[in-house]
């Protein structure tokens, strides 16, 4: 099973040196991979049964609970085969619609890396590998959408896409890692035996919300569809495959495969129950209003993905198997429908619903797929479709019985809109007159036609042999979500009953709708005017809001003044040194311990405030500069009172030395301008006054605190003994911290050779612009 | 008069704060440098100042036989002198440059152009 992971990532990775093959006829070789990974999938169909299941474990990372495991149960098997099956389609058919595509490599490699992520995805056993999964899919499916890359929709489109699913991402980390914690287990099927304790945890509607939100983002749930309809910007291969089979039925799959461990109780069943119902009514009645064909099939995706989760809520054994069957149905004739709607956007380059018409003209093969395809979705008697809506309202009918009733009318309210939805973009096109401009339409490569005619004809074989999907495919499905061994067989004829009648109400209602709604510009405006309350743009608000605010933000801290930067980390340390000092108590001066003070040094000190007062007072630099230096001099001076004669030596030296230096460089330079307003000199003063009095306070604080001399006297007593030196300071620096030292010269002549190679430096005149 | 010392440290300090708050790029060097200088006194006075006892061992002793200042902070302030000179000078240096190719020490002008937009 692992190759079968990894064979995608390595072709991903080997197109980059060997893109240059996918660019010639060669490249069909790529769309034998998911053919031969469908092939080893189709093998597990008579070895799977109801407690079968099989599995690879692979230590990753052990000590974490991180492993690389992997199983395949029923489950699993219905989703690799519809990611390798439908992908097979895929890649035969992207072959020729990108055959121009200078970047078909490119988008070849995103493909490969796409369907691994999703096979990865339904085969992990570990929570922790099926979230890196999780988000694999998200980012490739971020390259597929953005794929034009040179459009802006597209790639705010991918941009959307990628924020919202990924959002999910972490929702349903949290969720996985609480219950991981709970259960003291990562591994999927031994959660699935303590789903007991963790119902039990009083964490469980925690758990519960955040995993529904990680599938709600991806499976594109009211509120959060609208990345669905925005990411319609793909490539029509990309929107067939992302949309029917794969990236949006994540969430579907994250949920069936998480029902025994949270599914069977009230707050499962009414929060899917209400958000599915929500969104399949919302989608099936959005897609009534779109004239783009890809539009009309974005909304009546988002619709069938509500109905899904809907049936997951119910949650009984006829919604479960419902729910198995739909997949498959909905998947066949999705990806259909989105594949014709490629081929008449190549030939005709339009996908304008209200222009489109009597294509059947010129376009026959793919004619009978769409035709096909719309009867499906609209639940014609032998097809795959009929089946499948048989089976939900067997799962609503049989519901609770309070909520049977509501959930079965808008079970009927939700597919009368599908059906119309799918003949608007199965048969519309291909209807009444062709007009002039289409006459010139030459039939589209085989390529292009056969996969979708494929898929079309599985759907009408399937839907008269409802077993072959019934007990190899379903069965096993269902087994592996219920845990338990059901034994059901699919028919096509149940006879007379209730069910009957409202299928064959749902189709006539439907396809009366479909005769009175014809697509219309205008009724796309109508809607378009409720979008000022749509998610989108309250998504798109927030978004502009949170944008709005961090630009503000670092435009305030980060506004390119020197000063006020400076301004704002000196005001941080005052704070937090006040603070500090508030927590050390009051200070108080033990007035015995100071040292007595004589008249030498009252002068000193006097001298470096009248310096600090020339200083800051004078306009001209040069008395700055050398009111600078009597500061450096006074300090001097007191070291040379307080026993520090080397340090007076080299304050003297370097005092000297830095003054030279500003006279040589500066003396050509103008006075002082005094630029500040008075209101920022106080502010400056103020705020230079209160750290000058919070350093002070936190020296006399210091003043009290006995000092550890224990290093000190070592150096006292060693400095002759070791190092033969009488100079503790100069023993101190050369000898016990030598290497110091040595690299203090280092820093030095680094800084020397950056004064010279600056003073030689000789600019073009050029440069000096 | 390690109060005297301590009110030198708070002024130090104040008008180096002040003086980088300056546009002026040489103010804003002036008051590097007497935060060092304020710095260099803070750890100076941490070691207990003494009055005329050098660490210096008197000929003919191998120790010390009468109490010493306290040479670590001495090391330490050395150290910080040298090393702030090279910093100093640098910085010298680099405002002659900036002066020579756009005629101002105005840190304001010193913006690029569309830095200013923001």
């Amino acid at each position: 099973m692992l190759f079968t992971v990894l064979l995608g990532l390595i072709t991903s990775s080997l197109i980059v040196p060997f893109g240059r093959f996918v660019k010639t006829k060669w490249g069909i070789i790529l769309a034998f991979i998911p053919l031969l990974l469908f092939l080893y999938y189709l093998q597990y169909i008579p070895l799977i049964s109801w407690d079968k299941s099989y599995v690879q474990h692979i230590d990753w990372i052990p000590s974490l609970g991180v492993n690389f495991d992997l199983r395949l149960d029923g489950l699993s098997l219905l989703f690799s085969l519809l990611i390798t099956g439908i992908g097979t389609c895929i890649f035969f058919y992207a072959k020729s619609y990108l055959k121009n595509d200078p970047y078909i490599d490119r988008f070849f490699g995103y493909l490969c890396l796409f369907m691994s992520a999703m096979l990865g995805l339904v085969l992990s056993d570990n929570i922790f590998l099926l979230f890196t999964f999780w988000e694999l899919t998200s980012i490739s499916s971020f390259f597929l959408i953005g794929f034009n890359n040179d459009h802006a929709v597209s790639r705010k489109s991918a941009l959307t896409a990628l924020s919202v699913t990924g959002l999910g991402g972490f929702f349903l980390l949290a969720g996985l890692v609480l219950m991981g914690n709970i259960a003291q287990t990562y591994s999927i099927s031994e959660l699935a035996e303590k789903a007991q304790l963790i119902q039990d945890h009083e964490l469980f509607p925690y758990i519960l919300g955040l995993v529904i939100l990680g599938a709600m983002t991806k499976s594109a749930q009211f509120p959060f569809h609208f990345w669905l309809p925005g990411a319609m910007k793909a490539p029509t291969p990309v929107s067939a495959y992302l949309h029917s089979a794969t990236m949006v039925k994540a969430g579907i799959y994250l949920l069936a495969r998480f029902f025994p461990i949270l599914g069977s109780n009230p707050a499962w069943t009414y929060s899917l129950m209400i958000i599915g119902g929500i969104t399949m009514l919302y989608g099936a009645f959005h897609s009534l209003f779109r004239t783009d064909m890809k539009g009309v099939l974005a909304y009546s995706t988002i619709s069938a993905l509500g109905i899904l989760v809907f049936l997951l809520g119910i949650g009984t054994e006829d919604a479960i198997i419902a729910v198995a069957v739909f997949i498959v149905v909905h998947a066949l004739y999705k990806a259909t429908l989105f594949l014709i709607t490629g081929i008449i956007d190549h030939a005709t380059h339009t996908r304008d619903l209200s222009v489109l018409q009597g294509l059947r003209k010129v376009l026959l093969p793919v004619a009978i797929a769409g035709f096909l395809a719309a009867l499906s979705s609209a639940g014609v008697p032998l097809t795959l479709g009929f089946i499948g809506k048989d089976l939900i309202y067997e799962a609503t009918l049989h519901s609770e019985q309070h909520v049977a009733i509501y959930l079965t009318v808008a079970a009927v309210i939700t597919n009368i809109l599908l059906v119309s939805a799918g003949f608007m973009a199965g048969i519309k096109p291909f209807m009444g007159t062709l007009p002039e401009k289409f006459e010139k339409i030459n039939m589209p490569a085989k390529s292009l036609w056969i996969p979708p005619l494929i898929l079309a004809l599985l759907g009408v074989l399937f839907g008269c042999f409802p077993h072959i999907i019934g007990d190899w495919i379903a069965q096993p499905t269902v087994n592996s979500i219920m845990k338990v061994k059901t034994d059901f067989h699919l028919q096509i004829w149940h006879g007379f009953n209730l069910v009957l009648l409202l299928s064959a109400l749902t189709i006539i209602l439907g396809t009366i709708l479909y005769f009175i709604n014809k697509p219309n510009p205008r009724k796309l405006q109508w809607i378009e005017r409720l979008n000022f309350i749509a998610p989108l743009t309250i998504f798109q608000k927030a978004y502009q809001r949170i944008y709005n605010f961090s630009t503000s933000y670092s435009n305030y801290f980060h506004n390119g003044y020197l000063r006020s930067y400076l301004l704002k980390i000196i005001i941080f340390a005052e704070v937090l040194l006040a603070y500090q000092l508030y927590l050390g108590g009051p200070l108080h001066i033990n007035w015995d311990l100071l040292s007595a003070i004589s008249v030498y040094e009252v002068v000193t000190v006097l001298i470096v405030f009248g310096a600090v007062a020339l200083t800051l007072s004078t306009a001209s630099r040069l008395t700055a500069v050398v009111a600078t230096s009597v500061i450096g001099y006074g300090i001097c001076l007191l070291f040379v009172f307080y026993s520090a004669p080397d340090l007076a030596m080299t304050q003297f030296t370097i005092d000297t030395l830095t003054v030279v230096l500003f006279v040589l460089v500066l003396f050509k330079l103008p006075p002082f301008l005094n630029l500040a307003k008075k209101r920022i000199l106080i502010r400056d003063v103020v705020v230079a006054i209160v750290f000058g009095m919070i350093l002070s306070m936190v020296a006399i604080r210091v003043l009290h605190v006995p000092t550890h001399i224990a290093i000190s006297e070592f150096y006292g007593k060693n400095a002759y003994l070791l190092a033969k030196g009488r100079n503790v300071v100069n023993v101190l620096l050369v000898d016990f911290r030598g290497f110091d030292t040595m690299f203090e010269i280092i820093v030095l002549s680094i800084a020397a050779l950056g004064v010279y190679s600056l003073l030689k430096l000789r600019l073009k005149s050029s440069e000096k612009e | 008069m390690e109060l005297l010392l301590i009110l030198l440290i708070g002024v130090l300090y104040a008008t180096g704060i002040y003086l980088i708050l300056r546009r002026s790029m040489v103010k804003l060097l002036l008051g590097i440098m007497l935060l060092g200088n304020g710095t260099n006194m803070l750890i100076f006075l941490l070691g207990n100042i003494t009055k005329g006892k050098p660490p210096i061992i008197s000929d003919g002793l191998k120790v010390f036989q009468d109490i010493y200042a306290d040479p670590i902070p001495q090391a330490l302030i050395l150290t910080a002198i040298v090393i702030s000179f090279g910093l100093t000078s640098f910085a010298i240096v680099l405002l002659k440059r900036v002066y020579a190719l756009i005629n101002t020490d105005d840190l304001d002008n010193l913006n690029t152009p569309e830095d200013e937009d923001i």
